[in-house]
């Protein structure tokens, strides 16, 4: 164990840590929308996220940009950011869209058992995966340069860049709109609704499908958002890619409390920090297995998460 | 490098077995009658990929090989020496029974090949237990010279001594004095990160294991401890997608030191990955030297035979080829007196002086690895031979 160096590396693991942990965020709130309201794992999240990236990288290649292009000027910077990340969100979005109405709505119609559901997550996931990876011959693609890696705030051996600030500001706003959205407006009230109760809800009027399909929209866009973030900080995307991140996305939601907005925010935010703590203790190859520690002692005490599970239980 | 192949062999090996069995063997010379001169017409092979998915390095290799036989028929005679040239397609599926249709032919007497590893460890049973003298001009899997084959020859070096001139490049060429060392855990990576380390000693100031290939995307906390330790080299043993994306995150924290890995990294998906401005001035090591170094007229005769440039390795199978003519000239013409030939004598050719150890393996004073180097237009080019020390 390295304590000098993880105590010598404090503020650089820190800000890196936070950053990838905005990533899990954006990512978990997609597995804590879908679970909130259906209790089931949509699977095939991680592909959401994984067209979220290919279809930034693809929508900046029409432009010219590729790994090798030169950094654009801040305004044009500013614009293929914006259209980036609405190309993404859109087209995650989408995707997920496209796996609800497939993979869960006719099976839901037939009111199959859990298992089917968990079993067209996971066919969905290797079908959307292994499209891409034919489309795009198994080829990683590479991210243009789009923000300066110049350090924007600098003490003693942390440096922090734009797009560090960027990522953990932009994570924080899009969880006060989203909170804000399902806790103050009428299709969130009808969110609030199925959540508690789906036959109660249908009852009182609201169209049950309507508000799932919502419901998978929403975790489609912050998925989108996430992987503009994501090819950012990585640098490239390849087809397989979502798979580990999935599972690192859906660890940090069950963390904070799956089916809590705020807590795949926590959860998110939580899980990098220790994976990069535990990386600069024991060495990075246990950057996954020191996350899941923390999961399993966590959940030994609190069962539902950190913040527990909530969705359903808010302000109605 | 080597898991793009396998995941290209995994494809392509159902339909290759469904078509090994109807098979590939062919001749290129459509007389096959010997012109009768002193030890002529008995016939070497070469056995490797032709078509598939990884052809390009085995065509280089068949056609040095060919051109070393041509140039011996002119001056002994048409047809003397005939080379047979048996496809394997590079696939460990395919290889064995190719195999067996090679050693069927009883005139064939030497085999330059198998050019990779897997199929290697498939197919050079079978040649070994028929008692037929191979040397593979580009396998270099350590363990394919531990399994008691005794007609098993290497000219060139293996893995293991990537790890000692990738070290001895950051000391001598880079003259860094403090290096950063990391692997992916795979048995290639870990034990070439393991030899540097122990060859670097005191200069190593840090070192870190990532996860593997696919497995890790986010290598932020190893570009941590790589800044912060003040390292101005960083060798990374694993493979070309983590090595690309390491040096990407590197550069975009500013980091300038130089990364320097082992042929796994020798992959045009190295750049992709990093871009081609982070990728510039990164070092891969090769048991290879690039076959335009070769001496003699080899480089213009390749050219005009073959209408294009000699490629890696067309220049020691050329040589291997000509270690058994040299041999087979001598009066050495059955497979048991051509193996012991060429494990008794040396050779001196264009690219090397060859001269095999018990296992099979070059003398260690006759390795050569060369360092390569990434440019800024994505490509990689010969840099200089790693320092023996």
């Amino acid at each position: 164990m390295n304590f000098s160096g993880l105590i010598h590396d404090f503020g650089p693991l820190t800000v890196t840590g936070l950053a990838q942990g905005a990533i899990y965020a954006l990512f978990a709130l997609g597995y804590t929308l879908v679970y909130g309201v259906l209790r089931l794992i949509n699977f095939a999240h991680s592909e959401v996220f994984i067209m979220g990236t290919f279809a930034c990288l693809i929508t900046w290649g029409f432009f010219g940009l590729d790994q090798n292009s030169a950094q654009p000027s801040v305004g044009g910077a500013i614009g293929y950011l914006l259209l980036g990340l609405a190309v993404a969100a859109v087209v995650s979005g989408l995707t997920a869209l496209l796996v609800e109405l497939v993979a869960y709505r006719p099976l839901r119609r037939r009111n199959a058992p859990p298992l089917a559901f968990l079993i067209t997550a996971i066919g969905a996931s290797t079908v959307i995966s292994e499209t891409i990876g034919v489309l795009t011959h198994h080829n990683p693609r590479g991210v243009p340069p789009m923000i300066s890696t110049k350090p924007v705030v600098h003490f003693g051996n942390t440096d922090i860049t734009g797009l560090q600030i960027l990522m953990v500001v932009l994570a924080l706003a899009l969880m006060v709109l989203l909170e804000w959205f399902v806790g103050r407006t009428r299709l969130g009230r009808g969110i609030r609704a199925v959540a508690q109760s789906p036959d109660g809800a249908a009852l009182m009027g609201v169209n049950k499908n309507r508000v799932i399909s919502l419901v998978f929209l929403l975790g489609g866009l912050m998925a989108g958002v996430a992987a503009v973030m994501y090819v950012l900080k990585i640098g490239d995307t390849r087809y397989d890619q979502g798979f580990t991140l999935g599972i690192q996305a859906f660890t940090a939601a069950v963390l904070g409390g799956i089916g809590n907005l705020r807590g795949a925010l926590v959860g998110g935010f939580l899980l990098g920090l220790v994976g990069n703590y535990g990386s600069g203790l024991f060495g990075t190859a246990w950057h996954d297995a020191v996350g899941f520690v923390i999961l399993v002692v966590i959940l030994m005490f609190r069962p539902t998460g950190l913040l527990g599970e909530a969705l359903g239980k808010a302000r109605a | 490098m080597r898991q793009g192949l396998v995941r290209a062999l995994g494809g392509v090996a159902v339909l290759a077995v469904i078509a090994g069995s109807a098979a590939c063997n062919s001749t290129k010379d459509t007389n096959s009658s010997s012109s009768g001169g002193k030890n002529c017409g008995y016939e070497l092979a070469y056995f490797g990929a032709l078509t598939g998915s990884s052809a390009n390095l085995g065509v280089n290799i068949e056609q040095g090989a060919a051109l070393a036989v041509e140039q011996y028929n002119t001056k002994n005679g048409k047809n003397c020496i005939v080379l047979k040239t048996f496809d394997s397609q590079g696939s460990e599926q395919v290889a064995p029974g190719v195999a067996r249709q090679l050693v069927a032919d009883t005139k064939i007497i030497g085999i330059i090949g198998p050019p990779f590893s897997g199929e290697s460890q498939a197919a050079d049973p079978t040649f070994d237990q028929a008692g037929i003298p191979m040397i593979t001009p580009s396998a270099t899997r350590p363990s394919l010279s531990t399994s008691n084959w005794k007609t098993f020859h290497r000219a060139v070096a293996n893995d293991n001594a990537q790890g000692p001139a990738a070290a001895n490049y950051i000391k001598s060429v880079l003259k860094a004095q403090k290096v950063f060392v990391a692997d992916d855990q795979s048995a290639y990576g870990s034990g070439l990160a393991n030899i540097v380390k122990s060859t670097l000693g005191p200069l190593v100031v840090g070192s870190d294991h990532t996860q593997g290939d696919g497995q890790q995307t986010d290598f932020s906390p190893t570009v941590t401890k790589i800044v912060s330790s003040g390292a101005t080299a960083f060798f990374y043993g694993g493979y070309y997608q983590n090595a690309g994306l390491l040096r990407k995150q590197l550069t975009a924290q500013g980091w300038k030191g130089v990364e320097v890995a082992g042929d796994g990294v020798n992959d045009p998906g190295f750049s992709k990955a990093a871009g081609n401005a982070a990728a510039a001035g990164s070092i891969v090591t090769c048991p290879c030297a690039p076959a335009s170094q070769a001496k003699g007229s080899f480089v213009a005769d390749y050219k005009a035979r073959w209408n294009q440039d000699a490629g890696t390795y067309s220049d020691v199978a050329f040589d291997a080829a000509n270690f058994f003519l040299q041999g087979i000239s001598a009066g050495n013409t059955t497979t048991t007196k051509l193996n012991n030939y060429i494990n008794t004598n040396s050779y001196t050719g264009i690219a090397n002086t060859y001269k095999f150890t018990s296992t099979g393996e070059l003398d260690p004073s006759l390795l050569k690895v060369w360092a390569f180097k990434f440019q800024p237009d994505g490509t990689v080019a010969p840099d200089q031979e790693a320092p023996k020390s």
